[in-house]
């Protein structure tokens, strides 16, 4: 799975009430959250993520609430991918959960800056930067399985249908 | 086979294999909870894919706390929704608006030594109190794990601290939360388990497990547990009248580090906006002037928060605004025969049970732009609590009630 995009940045302990606020979570139209996507920290980033880009941050990206709309929202609003420094455990699961595929690189938020075009390699965790490449951690296992399926739910279907014949 | 740490034995048994850290593994859950902002999402992930199914019904819990009572007409709906699937699929572990938070519910009525829980909800570590593994995970997850029983985890890296000596004064457990993430930072915990041993049980009460446990989240730790002893035995007993079976660590366990608190020597600490790991000794910070304070969430809604809030209290009168919710109804009529309500409500404090409103910006006191909020909930992020303008400041009961008092963040070691 390559995956590629021009690069919007963003520092460490972006927390679930960035992400998506609790206000919003009354609801789980993909669209009407993705209008709301980063709203404390820049009201303007669904329009710029519409074009399809790659997020790139540092620490422990997603911490905080289990809210799976931090997710759905992202999604929506066109980000293709994380590459961060480190992720929260309950993100991580809900992103690949919901196919969006989250890339662990140490020292992301030095090696690429705001703007760059980056190609990612789901799998083998590689990441293209100009002639530059990054050795980050892919997506392997059971996780791979659960986003190439497309999400957990899909996951069980195929996994009922297999286990029933 | 080899000694075992808490997490070892508890996901061994859970996969039917015995388990080191980095494994991954298909774990049996023994309970699975939501509450009513996320089981809605919970309900509809698994209408969506067709499986309206429940694993084993004695085995899911159910309580709306976020909710309410219902804010607006989108909650009330959000609640009609779930009851109606509680009816239709027989649960009998429902808890409407009258009980109270989930996590309460969890540690006062289920939750035992050595179990898998899993909920939709990041504070699901609470029940770490008891010595439970347990996590919290999204709508998708939890969903899954209604329908199956079973999850799939990576084996955690096992952390022991350990508490020594009995608490100085207005020394709680949100104290060594925040000790925790001064010192270790919000990131550290990723991938690991923390143990917790108190040396001396009966020092560390089980209202402070519980909030040394319900902030394990924000550590980032997998799961926060206490290693199950007498105080564990006597919370249990006292709650619901049998004795529970303690599974502890092997002796010779290892771990990937060892840290230990004395806790006579520790300071009244705040965490300053807008970072959990922003930790403060409260006296840095004393003079900050105060316009709302909240006592109670799944962190520090407990009869012993109240308790100290009302010793603070008694006879005297707020100058911020306070707002003081138990966490459960348990703890609202324990506090209200214990007389803490009369003086919190003599005090000039709002007071009611059993939501979780405040803490998530969600109702019943939202932070205005440009106020400042002491609170002993768990989370400080911007925006957290309404404006994004506002600052949070996370603190035990003591500085909460006398920054109340004294409309300005306080050191309570003047009293």
């Amino acid at each position: 799975m390559i995956i590629e995009g021009p690069v919007i940045k963003f520092g460490d302990k972006i927390d679930t009430d960035i992400i998506i606020p609790a206000r919003y979570l009354k609801y789980t139209d993909p669209q009407y959250l993705a209008q709301h996507v980063m709203e404390p920290l820049d009201p303007e980033f669904y329009k710029k993520a519409s074009k399809g880009v790659i997020i790139v941050a540092g620490k422990v990206f997603g911490m905080g609430s289990s809210r799976e709309q931090a997710a759905i929202a992202l999604k929506a609003a066109g980000v293709k991918a994380i590459v961060a420094e480190s992720f929260a455990r309950i993100f991580y699961r809900n992103a690949i959960n919901n196919g969006l595929p989250v890339i662990t690189l140490p020292n992301s938020t030095k090696e690429i800056n705001e703007n760059s075009y980056v190609k990612i390699n789901v799998e083998t965790g590689e990441i293209l930067v100009g002639n530059k490449v990054l050795k980050g951690k892919g997506i392997t296992g059971m996780a791979l399985e659960i986003l190439q399926a497309g999400g957990i739910m899909e996951y069980l279907k195929k996994m009922q249908t297999v286990n029933r014949n | 086979m080899s000694a075992k740490t808490l997490t070892e034995k508890i996901l061994s048994r859970a996969s039917g294999k015995d388990v080191s850290p980095g494994d991954v593994i298909e774990a049996k859950v023994d309970l699975v909870a939501f509450h009513d902002l996320t089981g809605y999402h919970v309900i509809e992930v698994m209408e969506k894919a067709n499986m309206i199914k429940v694993f084993d019904k004695s085995k899911l819990v159910i309580a709306f706390d976020h909710l309410a009572p219902p804010p607006d007409v989108r909650s009330a709906e959000i609640q009609g929704y779930i009851r109606k699937f509680v009816k239709s699929e027989g649960i009998p572990n429902f808890y409407d608006i009258n009980y109270g938070i989930l996590h309460e519910v969890m540690i006062e009525q289920y939750a035992n030594p050595g179990q898998v829980i899993l909920a939709a909800d990041s504070h699901t570590t609470t029940s770490g109190a008891v010595g439970a593994f347990a996590q919290g995970m999204g709508a998708s997850d939890i969903a899954a794990a209604v329908i199956t029983g079973k999850t799939w985890l990576v084996v955690p890296q096992p952390f022991k601290v350990v508490l020594e000596g009995k608490p100085a004064k207005w020394i709680t457990g949100k104290d060594v939360a925040l000790k925790l993430l001064g010192d270790f930072k919000a990131d550290y915990f990723n991938g690991m388990t923390l143990e917790i041993f108190v040396k001396d049980p009966l020092s560390f009460p089980m209202d402070y497990r519980a909030t040394v446990s319900n902030m394990g989240i924000e550590m980032n730790a997998d799961a926060l547990m206490f290693i199950p002893d007498q105080e564990t035995k006597r919370y249990i007993k006292e709650m619901r009248g049998y004795e529970p079976e303690l599974v502890t660590p092997d002796n010779g366990a290892k771990y990937a580090d060892e840290y230990a608190i004395q806790l006579d020597k520790m300071e009244p600490l705040v965490a300053a906006p807008h970072s959990v790991d922003n930790v403060k000794v409260v006296n840095e910070l004393e003079g900050t002037p105060v316009d709302q304070v909240y006592i109670g969430s799944c962190t520090n809604g407990r009869l012993s928060d109240f308790e100290i809030a009302a010793k603070i209290m008694k006879g005297k009168k707020v100058k911020s605004r306070c707002i003081a919710i138990p966490a459960s109804y348990r703890m609202f009529k324990e506090a209200l025969e214990r007389g803490y309500i009369q003086t919190l409500v003599d005090a000039g404090c709002i007071v009611t049970y059993g939501t979780c409103g405040p803490c998530l910006g969600g109702h019943f006191g939202i932070a205005g732009p440009g106020e400042n909020v002491v609170s002993t909930s768990s989370r400080n992020f911007k925006g957290r609590m309404g404006s994004n303008e506002a600052k949070v400041y996370l603190s035990g009961p003591a500085v909460a009630a006398i920054s109340a008092l004294e409309g300005k963040i306080t050191d309570p070691r003047v009293i």
